[in-house]
């Protein structure tokens, strides 16, 4: 097994289009990698680099120590899950599962010990003889997986492989990836445009857009400290609200005229200048707790069952809150905000950049 | 359906029924003809149920012919039945290949034989009948199975039935047999290949047809009557002089020259269908 | 539109494509370039040698009476199968579109006549319409009509016009049901609301849903008669009778098969290059207005 390393890696399209725009990236032997970003910010072409299914404009794509720039996708040891699962619609699961085996002249025993073995690790051993268009997509997207592992590849490869199921299948099967992964112990790169997906999956987080990674690090330090507000709103649901505001002086802001505490704030910013203050949806609590405080005027109320979100504005700008359901009268109107100088976030309005300690 | 009256579904039987009879009755008559013999249907008063003479007349057919025209129908069918797979398999394997590489490959100067190809669709051959006429001539393939069907697979229809039909396979299925290390031969025979059978079997239900009734270019370069085929025969009995022509041998030969390309249509009429149609798009 | 995946090399494509490109270039450019060559050229009576004569052969083409003839029946004979055999496979297709019991009986009987080869067709007409021995001249004699279609040029004309319409109706059928079960039935019930009965929704709705199908079926359909019926002609009529039934196509192979004059024959062909190509342009640029859509 291996991991995968990528040197500033660049994919220009014919036209001069730059798709990745040099992405420098480390991925552990054996871990799991989410690139997530919305649709055309080059994570699925990235991926596609490291199949050796696109060419590399520039940089170098490592597989443990090989350069794999110039490599054939079938000599990169890899195997990839598409989103389409492009299984061979005219064999049968188990020839679907066997033929990459067979191209690689591996033993007849040895290819029914392995197809055999991924079918039971992935209970589809009863549809072995069925022809892909007689399964179910669950069952499709699992086939998809068993042609990967029977490989035993160094890489997993993932594009998208949940996007065609169903909300209730795509959690079962989020869970069984997590699982698979963990038992083989192959270092998987998964890409998604579902955040949820990625915090849920990943050891490593990659948060990509416009081409350029945003940031890099565990589902938990992506969501506790986005280093930009496009990661601040990328990652969580619902996104976190971004509302103006001014430097008051070391450790406070004040949003529309509303002073707050804040932990986490750069030293030396000049009072007076202006200033974006993040703060979640479910790190507000309605009730005063006197120095840090936001009034807020509450439009309607979304009900999601377990919890509630309250849409309105703070200081004009829009703002969500979101709170257990029964904490909080339906009918509010107004509502005052407490607010854990531990949880607001600072960004530069400028180049977006979080505004914390060095 | 909007409103289903009776009276409209009546109106439909009846139409179609007529339409049925139209179409079949001409059909009819051939083969009541083929049953009589030469003197019955002279005198102009062949009655319209099945006479006595059919065993006779298949058989003379079959393996004498005519009168005048002293050529076997059996071999006659023969040669049409070589030309229409001549026709038909040539022209599937070249256009195959050819679609595989227009799609599947960037090479210099696809955009280029693509058009080359393209272009052929627009011309048939009885317009350029003459001067094709004088190359076969020259190649020295008159009279030969070669020289009749291979101008006849000069064009691009095969290859576009395939092109389009290439263009409907996910890349990823490409993407996959490369990841699976597949190369371009075993893509082909693995994958492309078992999924084009239904299009390289409508292709071949329209090209058989198509090539069975040939008429025009077999008639210019036949000289030779044990290479005529059976289209082209059928017309040599009836043009001698009328009171001559043995019209229950002619019609006998009608029969059995509509016979194959009609069950093909009869028994594979869905892939008939989807040939007619896609080839034509 | 183009794959996004590919194979890479080139030396295996160009192999791939090789076969067709040979059998396309020998032969169809090859004859195609000689009919254009030869049509600015002139042989001597013995074919020996051959000068350069501009658009001689074209001008003395245009100066012959009979080249005249053949346009006007080309014309008269397009316009009468294209109109014919369209009304009735239309008149078919919506009967058979209704949901009938049986209805896919009826498609399969319909359909056969495509299969049968234009010179039998034509064979099966005239033997059906022969003068003296057809078994339905018979009724026509009797009602006093002097039917021979081997000596009265209106009455070759019609029995090709027939022969030629009822090869060409199974094609068509096809095509309007085709297009008949593509419009969505939405669209029908809407106008079935919108209180319009069948003859109407048929004429305000379907007909012109229709359109798009009808214009590629008429394109098509003169196409055939220009250059499939030519064994239906060879066989019912052979030209005549006194070339009243010879049409552009047929009067090419009957020139040529009188042999000598070379550039003349090459002129004919490239006239009716001239005119499939641009009846194919025509159908290619009005279909991709898309008609209605």
């Amino acid at each position: 097994m291996a991991g995968v390393t990528l040197d500033t890696v660049r994919k220009i399209y014919a036209g001069n289009v730059e798709a990745v725009k040099g992405v420098s990236l480390g991925i552990e032997d054996g871990s799991f990698c989410v690139l997530v970003g919305p649709s055309g910010c080059g994570k699925s072409t990235l991926l596609r680099m490291i199949a050796g299914l696109e060419t590399i404009s520039g940089g170098e794509v490592k597989i443990g120590d090989r350069v794999v720039n110039q490599v054939e996708p079938a000599d990169r040891d890899i195997a990839m899950v598409f989103q389409n699962y492009a299984l061979y619609p005219h064999m049968s699961v188990y020839d679907n599962m066997a033929y990459g085996l067979k191209n690689r002249k591996t033993p007849k025993d040895e290819i029914d010990k392995r197809v055999k073995e991924a079918a039971r690790i992935l209970a589809i051993e009863p549809f072995l003889a069925r022809k892909p268009r007689q399964l179910s997509g669950g069952q499709r997207q699992r086939v998809a997986m068993g042609r990967a592992i029977v490989r035993k590849p160094q890489v997993f490869l993932f594009d998208e492989p949940l996007s065609n199921l169903d909300a209730k299948l795509r959690v079962q099967m989020r869970v069984e990836i997590k699982r698979l992964q963990r038992a083989l112990g192959v270092t998987s790169i998964y890409v998604t445009h579902d955040q949820v997906e990625a915090m849920t999956l990943s050891d490593k987080l990659v948060v990509m857009s416009g081409g350029q990674i945003e940031q890099v690090g565990t589902p938990a330090e992506v969501y506790r400290r986005p280093e930009t507000r496009f990661v601040a709103t990328f990652i969580g649901s619902p996104p976190m609200n971004i509302l103006p505001g001014t430097v008051e002086g070391p450790g406070r802001v004040s949003v529309g005229g509303q002073s707050i505490a804040v932990t986490d704030m750069r030293d030396g910013l000049t009072p007076g200048s202006a200033i974006e203050v993040g703060l979640r949806p479910e790190d507000v609590q309605a009730g005063s707790t006197g120095t840090s405080s936001l009034s807020m005027d509450v439009d309607f109320v979304e009900e999601l069952g377990a919890t509630q979100l309250f849409h309105g504005k703070v200081a004009g700008a829009e703002f969500i809150v979101q709170a257990s359901t029964g904490q909080l009268a339906a009918d509010t109107r107004k509502l005052t905000l407490a607010v854990d100088p531990g949880n607001v976030h600072l960004f530069d309005p400028q180049t977006t950049k979080r505004l914390g300690r060095a | 359906m909007v409103e289903n009256r009776p009276f409209a579904q009546f109106m439909a039987y009846l139409t179609l029924a007529l339409g049925v009879v139209i179409v079949a009755f001409p059909v009819y008559l051939a083969v009541m003809a083929s049953t009589f013999d030469t003197a019955t249907i002279i005198n102009g008063n062949m009655p319209l149920v099945p006479g006595d003479q059919a065993g006779e007349n298949y058989t003379r057919t079959l393996l004498y012919g005519g009168m005048h025209a002293r050529q076997p129908v059996g071999g006659m069918m023969l040669n049409s039945m070589i030309m229409a797979l001549g026709i038909a398999i040539g022209k599937i394997l070249i256009s195959i290949l050819s679609a595989f590489a227009v799609v599947y490959f960037k090479f210099p100067f696809r955009k280029t034989a693509f058009w080359i190809i393209f272009i052929t669709l627009m011309l048939p051959v009885e317009v350029r009948i003459y001067p094709t006429y004088k190359i076969v001539a020259d190649l020295g393939l008159l009279d030969t199975y070669t020289g009749l069907v291979m101008p006849l697979i000069a064009s691009a229809t095969g290859t576009l039935l395939f092109r389009q039909f290439f263009m409907t396979i996910p890349d990823e299925l490409l993407e996959a047999s490369k990841i699976d290390g597949a190369g371009a031969f075993r893509f082909f025979k693995d994958t492309l290949l078992p999924l084009s059978m239904t299009t390289i079997a409508a292709l071949f239900v329209i090209q058989f047809i198509y090539g069975w009734n040939q008429y025009l270019w077999p008639l210019l370069i036949t000289t030779k009557s044990s290479m005529q085929t059976i289209v082209i025969g059928i017309k040599m009995m009836i043009t001698t002089t009328d009171a001559l022509t043995e019209w229950n041998v002619a019609m006998t030969t009608a029969v059995l020259a509509m016979l194959p390309p009609v069950l093909v249509v009869i028994f594979m009429q869905r892939l008939f269908v989807k040939g007619l149609v896609e080839t034509e798009k | 539109m183009e794959k996004r995946a590919h194979i890479s090399g080139w030396t295996l494509p160009l192999l791939l494509i090789l076969p067709q490109m040979a059998i396309t270039v020998i032969f169809f450019y090859w004859p195609a370039s000689q009919a254009i060559w030869q049509s600015f050229l002139r042989e001597d009576a013995f074919g020996l040698a051959s000068e350069f004569v501009g658009f001689e052969n074209y001008v003395s083409l245009f100066e012959q009476p009979e080249y005249y003839r053949a346009m006007v029946t080309t014309a008269i004979f397009s316009s009468l199968v294209a109109f014919f055999s369209l009304a009735c496979a239309l008149l078919l297709a919506t009967q058979a579109d209704k949901n009938i019991r049986g209805g896919q009986a009826f498609k399969t009987f319909l359909i056969w006549p495509y299969a049968v080869a234009p010179a039998i067709a034509g064979v099966l007409w005239l033997f059906m319409f022969h003068p003296t021995l057809g078994t339905l001249s018979k009724p026509i004699k009797a009602i006093g009509i002097d039917w021979n279609p081997m000596l009265n040029a209106n009455h070759a004309m019609t029995l090709l016009v027939l022969s030629a319409t009822w090869k060409q109706i199974s094609y068509n059928f096809l095509f309007f049901l085709a297009g008949l079960q593509a419009i969505p039935k939405s669209v029908i019930e809407a106008a079935a609301i919108d209180g319009a009965g069948p003859l109407r929704r048929f004429w305000t709705v379907i007909f012109p849903l229709l359109s798009p199908t009808t214009f590629f079926l008429l394109v098509v359909n003169i196409v055939y008669v220009f250059f499939d019926t030519f064994g239906i002609i060879d066989a019912v009529t052979g030209g005549g009778p006194a070339g009243q039934t010879t049409t552009l196509v047929y009067k090419v192979y009957a020139d040529g098969r009188l042999g000598g004059d070379l550039g003349g024959s090459a002129a004919q062909s490239v006239i009716l290059m001239i005119i499939v190509i641009a009846l194919t342009a025509i159908q290619f640029r009005y279909v991709e207005r898309k008609v209605q859509y």
